[in-house]
Protein backbone atom coordinates (compact mmCIF):
# COMPACT_ATOMS: atom_id res chain seq x y z
CA UNK A 1 0.00 0.00 0.00
CA UNK A 2 2.85 2.33 0.91
CA UNK A 3 4.56 1.39 -2.38
CA UNK A 4 1.38 2.23 -4.26
CA UNK A 5 1.03 5.62 -2.58
CA UNK A 6 4.67 6.35 -3.48
CA UNK A 7 3.95 5.50 -7.11
CA UNK A 8 1.10 8.04 -7.04
CA UNK A 9 3.49 10.74 -5.84
CA UNK A 10 6.06 9.77 -8.51
CA UNK A 11 3.30 10.10 -11.07
CA UNK A 12 2.47 13.61 -9.85
CA UNK A 13 6.17 14.58 -9.86
CA UNK A 14 6.54 13.39 -13.49
CA UNK A 15 3.52 15.43 -14.51
CA UNK A 16 4.91 18.48 -12.69
CA UNK A 17 8.22 18.02 -14.54
CA UNK A 18 6.27 17.99 -17.84
CA UNK A 19 4.67 21.27 -16.77
CA UNK A 20 8.03 22.74 -15.83
CA UNK A 21 9.34 21.83 -19.28
CA UNK A 22 6.24 23.39 -20.83
CA UNK A 23 6.80 26.56 -18.80
CA UNK A 24 10.33 26.85 -20.16
CA UNK A 25 9.47 25.96 -23.76
CA UNK A 26 6.09 27.59 -24.29
CA UNK A 27 4.75 29.93 -21.62
CA UNK A 28 1.49 30.58 -23.43
CA UNK A 29 0.71 26.84 -23.67
CA UNK A 30 1.62 26.48 -19.99
CA UNK A 31 -0.78 29.23 -19.04
CA UNK A 32 -3.60 27.75 -21.15
CA UNK A 33 -3.17 24.36 -19.45
CA UNK A 34 -3.00 25.84 -15.96
CA UNK A 35 -6.17 27.86 -16.56
CA UNK A 36 -7.86 24.71 -17.83
CA UNK A 37 -6.69 22.85 -14.70
CA UNK A 38 -7.98 25.57 -12.35
CA UNK A 39 -11.30 25.50 -14.18
CA UNK A 40 -11.66 21.71 -13.71
CA UNK A 41 -10.56 21.98 -10.07
CA UNK A 42 -13.12 24.69 -9.25
CA UNK A 43 -15.92 22.67 -10.79
CA UNK A 44 -14.89 19.40 -9.20
CA UNK A 45 -14.47 20.48 -5.55
CA UNK A 46 -18.18 20.27 -4.53
CA UNK A 47 -18.47 16.77 -6.03
CA UNK A 48 -15.25 15.77 -4.30
CA UNK A 49 -16.64 16.86 -0.90
CA UNK A 50 -19.74 14.81 -1.56
CA UNK A 51 -17.55 11.81 -2.44
CA UNK A 52 -15.83 12.16 0.94
CA UNK A 53 -19.17 12.34 2.74
CA UNK A 54 -20.48 9.22 1.00
CA UNK A 55 -17.22 7.33 1.66
CA UNK A 56 -17.64 8.16 5.32
CA UNK A 57 -21.33 7.21 5.51
CA UNK A 58 -20.77 3.86 3.79
CA UNK A 59 -17.75 3.01 5.92
CA UNK A 60 -19.56 3.96 9.12
CA UNK A 61 -22.85 2.19 8.50
CA UNK A 62 -22.09 -0.76 6.22
CA UNK A 63 -19.51 -3.53 6.47
CA UNK A 64 -18.98 -5.21 3.06
CA UNK A 65 -17.20 -8.14 4.72
CA UNK A 66 -20.30 -9.04 6.68
CA UNK A 67 -22.35 -8.95 3.48
CA UNK A 68 -20.00 -11.37 1.69
CA UNK A 69 -20.88 -13.99 4.31
CA UNK A 70 -24.25 -14.31 2.58
CA UNK A 71 -22.73 -15.33 -0.76
CA UNK A 72 -23.66 -18.95 -0.06
CA UNK A 73 -27.35 -18.26 0.39
CA UNK A 74 -29.79 -19.92 -1.97
CA UNK A 75 -31.32 -18.67 -5.23
CA UNK A 76 -31.71 -14.99 -5.93
CA UNK A 77 -30.58 -13.76 -2.50
CA UNK A 78 -26.90 -14.60 -3.08
CA UNK A 79 -26.97 -12.47 -6.25
CA UNK A 80 -28.52 -9.58 -4.33
CA UNK A 81 -25.81 -9.85 -1.65
CA UNK A 82 -23.10 -9.99 -4.35
CA UNK A 83 -24.54 -6.85 -5.92
CA UNK A 84 -24.78 -4.98 -2.62
CA UNK A 85 -21.32 -5.90 -1.38
CA UNK A 86 -19.76 -5.22 -4.79
CA UNK A 87 -21.27 -1.77 -4.90
CA UNK A 88 -20.16 -0.78 -1.41
CA UNK A 89 -16.74 -2.50 -1.44
CA UNK A 90 -13.91 0.00 -1.41
CA UNK A 91 -10.24 -0.23 -2.38
CA UNK A 92 -8.60 -1.74 -5.46
CA UNK A 93 -9.91 -5.14 -6.66
CA UNK A 94 -6.66 -7.01 -5.93
CA UNK A 95 -7.22 -6.37 -2.22
CA UNK A 96 -10.35 -8.49 -2.49
CA UNK A 97 -8.82 -11.40 -4.43
CA UNK A 98 -7.54 -13.32 -1.36
CA UNK A 99 -10.95 -13.09 0.36
CA UNK A 100 -12.73 -14.15 -2.84
CA UNK A 101 -10.31 -17.05 -3.25
CA UNK A 102 -11.13 -18.13 0.28
CA UNK A 103 -14.88 -17.83 -0.34
CA UNK A 104 -14.49 -19.86 -3.54
CA UNK A 105 -12.74 -22.63 -1.62
CA UNK A 106 -15.70 -22.60 0.78
CA UNK A 107 -18.13 -23.18 -2.08
CA UNK A 108 -19.03 -19.74 -3.43
CA UNK A 109 -19.42 -20.05 -7.21
CA UNK A 110 -17.23 -18.28 -9.76
CA UNK A 111 -20.35 -16.59 -11.09
CA UNK A 112 -21.03 -14.86 -7.77
CA UNK A 113 -17.38 -13.76 -7.58
CA UNK A 114 -17.56 -12.39 -11.14
CA UNK A 115 -20.80 -10.60 -10.28
CA UNK A 116 -19.16 -9.06 -7.19
CA UNK A 117 -16.10 -7.93 -9.19
CA UNK A 118 -18.20 -6.46 -12.01
CA UNK A 119 -20.45 -4.66 -9.55
CA UNK A 120 -17.41 -3.10 -7.90
CA UNK A 121 -17.29 -0.84 -10.94
CA UNK A 122 -20.42 0.95 -9.70
CA UNK A 123 -19.00 3.09 -6.95
CA UNK A 124 -21.77 4.72 -4.95
CA UNK A 125 -19.51 7.37 -3.35
CA UNK A 126 -18.13 8.41 -6.76
CA UNK A 127 -21.50 8.77 -8.46
CA UNK A 128 -21.71 12.55 -7.78
CA UNK A 129 -18.71 12.98 -10.05
CA UNK A 130 -20.31 10.87 -12.79
CA UNK A 131 -23.50 12.95 -12.42
CA UNK A 132 -21.43 16.14 -12.61
CA UNK A 133 -19.95 15.16 -15.98
CA UNK A 134 -22.75 13.17 -17.61
CA UNK A 135 -25.96 14.08 -15.80
CA UNK A 136 -28.38 12.24 -13.53
CA UNK A 137 -30.29 10.42 -16.29
CA UNK A 138 -27.13 8.98 -17.83
CA UNK A 139 -25.77 7.90 -14.42
CA UNK A 140 -29.00 6.08 -13.49
CA UNK A 141 -29.25 4.29 -16.87
CA UNK A 142 -25.56 3.27 -16.84
CA UNK A 143 -25.75 2.02 -13.23
CA UNK A 144 -28.90 -0.04 -13.87
CA UNK A 145 -27.45 -1.55 -17.07
CA UNK A 146 -24.23 -2.41 -15.25
CA UNK A 147 -26.11 -4.09 -12.40
CA UNK A 148 -28.00 -6.23 -14.93
CA UNK A 149 -24.75 -6.90 -16.85
CA UNK A 150 -22.99 -8.05 -13.66
CA UNK A 151 -25.65 -10.70 -13.00
CA UNK A 152 -25.68 -11.84 -16.65
CA UNK A 153 -21.90 -12.10 -16.60
CA UNK A 154 -22.06 -14.11 -13.38
CA UNK A 155 -24.61 -16.52 -14.88
CA UNK A 156 -22.48 -16.96 -18.04
CA UNK A 157 -19.36 -17.63 -15.97
CA UNK A 158 -21.24 -20.19 -13.88
CA UNK A 159 -22.20 -21.97 -17.13
CA UNK A 160 -18.63 -21.87 -18.49
CA UNK A 161 -16.66 -22.66 -15.34
CA UNK A 162 -17.81 -25.30 -12.93
CA UNK A 163 -16.70 -25.16 -9.30
CA UNK A 164 -14.38 -28.18 -9.44
CA UNK A 165 -12.71 -27.25 -12.74
CA UNK A 166 -9.99 -24.91 -11.44
CA UNK B 1 -18.67 -1.65 13.50
CA UNK B 2 -16.12 1.17 13.20
CA UNK B 3 -16.40 4.23 15.41
CA UNK B 4 -17.27 7.67 14.03
CA UNK B 5 -13.64 8.76 14.40
CA UNK B 6 -12.30 5.60 12.73
CA UNK B 7 -14.63 6.00 9.75
CA UNK B 8 -13.80 9.68 9.43
CA UNK B 9 -10.07 8.96 9.53
CA UNK B 10 -10.38 6.10 7.01
CA UNK B 11 -12.39 8.23 4.58
CA UNK B 12 -9.92 11.06 4.95
CA UNK B 13 -7.05 8.64 4.33
CA UNK B 14 -8.80 7.22 1.24
CA UNK B 15 -9.26 10.69 -0.18
CA UNK B 16 -5.74 11.80 0.76
CA UNK B 17 -4.12 8.76 -0.87
CA UNK B 18 -5.98 9.53 -4.05
CA UNK B 19 -5.13 13.25 -4.24
CA UNK B 20 -1.71 13.00 -6.00
CA UNK B 21 -3.21 10.72 -8.65
CA UNK B 22 -6.24 12.96 -9.11
CA UNK B 23 -4.20 16.18 -9.32
CA UNK B 24 -1.71 14.50 -11.68
CA UNK B 25 -4.50 13.22 -13.90
CA UNK B 26 -6.25 16.59 -13.94
CA UNK B 27 -3.00 18.28 -14.91
CA UNK B 28 -2.48 15.73 -17.68
CA UNK B 29 -6.05 16.23 -18.83
CA UNK B 30 -5.43 19.96 -18.90
CA UNK B 31 -2.78 19.34 -21.54
CA UNK B 32 -5.68 18.09 -23.67
CA UNK B 33 -6.63 21.74 -24.14
CA UNK B 34 -3.46 22.11 -26.21
CA UNK B 35 -4.32 19.22 -28.53
CA UNK B 36 -6.18 20.29 -31.66
CA UNK B 37 -9.60 18.71 -32.11
CA UNK B 38 -8.43 17.27 -35.43
CA UNK B 39 -6.29 14.83 -33.42
CA UNK B 40 -9.38 13.29 -31.81
CA UNK B 41 -11.10 13.01 -35.14
CA UNK B 42 -8.04 11.04 -36.26
CA UNK B 43 -8.43 8.46 -33.43
CA UNK B 44 -12.21 8.66 -33.00
CA UNK B 45 -13.49 8.76 -36.55
CA UNK B 46 -17.16 9.06 -35.65
CA UNK B 47 -17.82 5.58 -36.99
CA UNK B 48 -19.09 2.50 -35.17
CA UNK B 49 -15.45 1.54 -34.52
CA UNK B 50 -15.22 4.34 -31.92
CA UNK B 51 -16.89 2.14 -29.34
CA UNK B 52 -14.18 -0.49 -29.90
CA UNK B 53 -11.44 2.14 -29.64
CA UNK B 54 -12.97 3.38 -26.36
CA UNK B 55 -13.05 -0.15 -24.96
CA UNK B 56 -9.45 -0.87 -25.95
CA UNK B 57 -8.19 2.35 -24.35
CA UNK B 58 -10.20 1.74 -21.18
CA UNK B 59 -8.91 -1.82 -20.91
CA UNK B 60 -5.27 -0.80 -21.17
CA UNK B 61 -5.54 2.09 -18.75
CA UNK B 62 -6.33 1.39 -15.11
CA UNK B 63 -6.90 3.15 -11.84
CA UNK B 64 -9.56 4.62 -9.64
CA UNK B 65 -12.98 5.04 -11.32
CA UNK B 66 -12.90 8.72 -10.33
CA UNK B 67 -9.96 9.24 -12.70
CA UNK B 68 -11.88 7.64 -15.55
CA UNK B 69 -14.92 9.86 -14.86
CA UNK B 70 -12.79 13.01 -15.04
CA UNK B 71 -10.89 11.80 -18.11
CA UNK B 72 -14.04 10.52 -19.84
CA UNK B 73 -15.94 13.69 -18.98
CA UNK B 74 -13.28 15.94 -20.43
CA UNK B 75 -12.95 13.78 -23.58
CA UNK B 76 -16.72 14.01 -23.99
CA UNK B 77 -16.49 17.81 -23.74
CA UNK B 78 -13.88 17.70 -26.50
CA UNK B 79 -16.49 16.18 -28.78
CA UNK B 80 -15.86 12.44 -28.54
CA UNK B 81 -19.08 10.46 -28.90
CA UNK B 82 -20.93 9.40 -25.74
CA UNK B 83 -20.91 5.78 -26.87
CA UNK B 84 -17.09 5.72 -27.15
CA UNK B 85 -16.69 7.49 -23.80
CA UNK B 86 -19.13 5.04 -22.14
CA UNK B 87 -17.21 2.05 -23.52
CA UNK B 88 -14.04 3.68 -22.20
CA UNK B 89 -15.54 4.23 -18.71
CA UNK B 90 -16.97 0.71 -18.45
CA UNK B 91 -13.87 -1.13 -19.67
CA UNK B 92 -11.65 1.02 -17.42
CA UNK B 93 -13.39 -0.33 -14.32
CA UNK B 94 -14.31 -3.85 -15.42
CA UNK B 95 -11.37 -5.07 -17.52
CA UNK B 96 -8.18 -5.53 -15.53
CA UNK B 97 -5.24 -6.05 -17.88
CA UNK B 98 -2.78 -4.81 -15.25
CA UNK B 99 -4.37 -6.86 -12.46
CA UNK B 100 -4.62 -9.95 -14.65
CA UNK B 101 -1.52 -11.73 -13.19
CA UNK B 102 -2.77 -11.34 -9.59
CA UNK B 103 -6.30 -12.35 -10.55
CA UNK B 104 -5.13 -15.47 -12.39
CA UNK B 105 -2.88 -16.54 -9.52
CA UNK B 106 -5.56 -16.14 -6.86
CA UNK B 107 -8.74 -17.07 -8.72
CA UNK B 108 -7.38 -19.22 -11.55
CA UNK B 109 -6.23 -18.47 -15.09
CA UNK B 110 -9.40 -19.75 -16.72
CA UNK B 111 -11.58 -17.57 -14.49
CA UNK B 112 -9.43 -14.46 -15.00
CA UNK B 113 -9.28 -14.94 -18.76
CA UNK B 114 -13.01 -15.67 -19.14
CA UNK B 115 -14.00 -12.77 -16.89
CA UNK B 116 -11.78 -10.24 -18.65
CA UNK B 117 -12.81 -11.31 -22.16
CA UNK B 118 -16.48 -11.19 -21.15
CA UNK B 119 -15.98 -7.79 -19.48
CA UNK B 120 -14.43 -6.44 -22.67
CA UNK B 121 -17.36 -7.66 -24.79
CA UNK B 122 -19.80 -6.38 -22.14
CA UNK B 123 -18.20 -2.92 -22.16
CA UNK B 124 -19.20 -2.56 -25.82
CA UNK B 125 -22.70 -3.95 -25.25
CA UNK B 126 -23.27 -1.84 -22.12
CA UNK B 127 -22.15 1.29 -23.99
CA UNK B 128 -24.50 0.61 -26.91
CA UNK B 129 -27.50 -0.17 -24.67
CA UNK B 130 -26.85 2.75 -22.29
CA UNK B 131 -26.53 5.36 -25.01
CA UNK B 132 -29.50 3.94 -26.98
CA UNK B 133 -31.70 4.11 -23.86
CA UNK B 134 -30.33 7.55 -22.99
CA UNK B 135 -31.35 8.85 -26.39
CA UNK B 136 -34.74 7.14 -26.28
CA UNK B 137 -35.82 8.14 -22.76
Amino acid sequence: MRKKSKIQWYFLIIVLIIYLALLLINFSAFLTSIMFFIDILKKIIPSFLLVFLLLFIIDYFIDPLSVTRHFKEKSIRKWIYALISGTIASGPPYLWYPLLQDLNKKGVSYGIIACFLYCRSIKLPYLPLLIFYFGFKYTVILSVIMIIASVIQGIIIDKIIKQEEI
Amino acid sequence: MPTFKQSFKKSLKDIYSFIPLLIGTMLLISLISLIPKSFYSYIFTGSFLDVLTGSVFGSILAGNPMTSYVLGGELFKQGISLIAVTAFLVSWVTVGVIQFPVESVTLGKKFALTRNILSFIFSILVAIITVTLYNLL
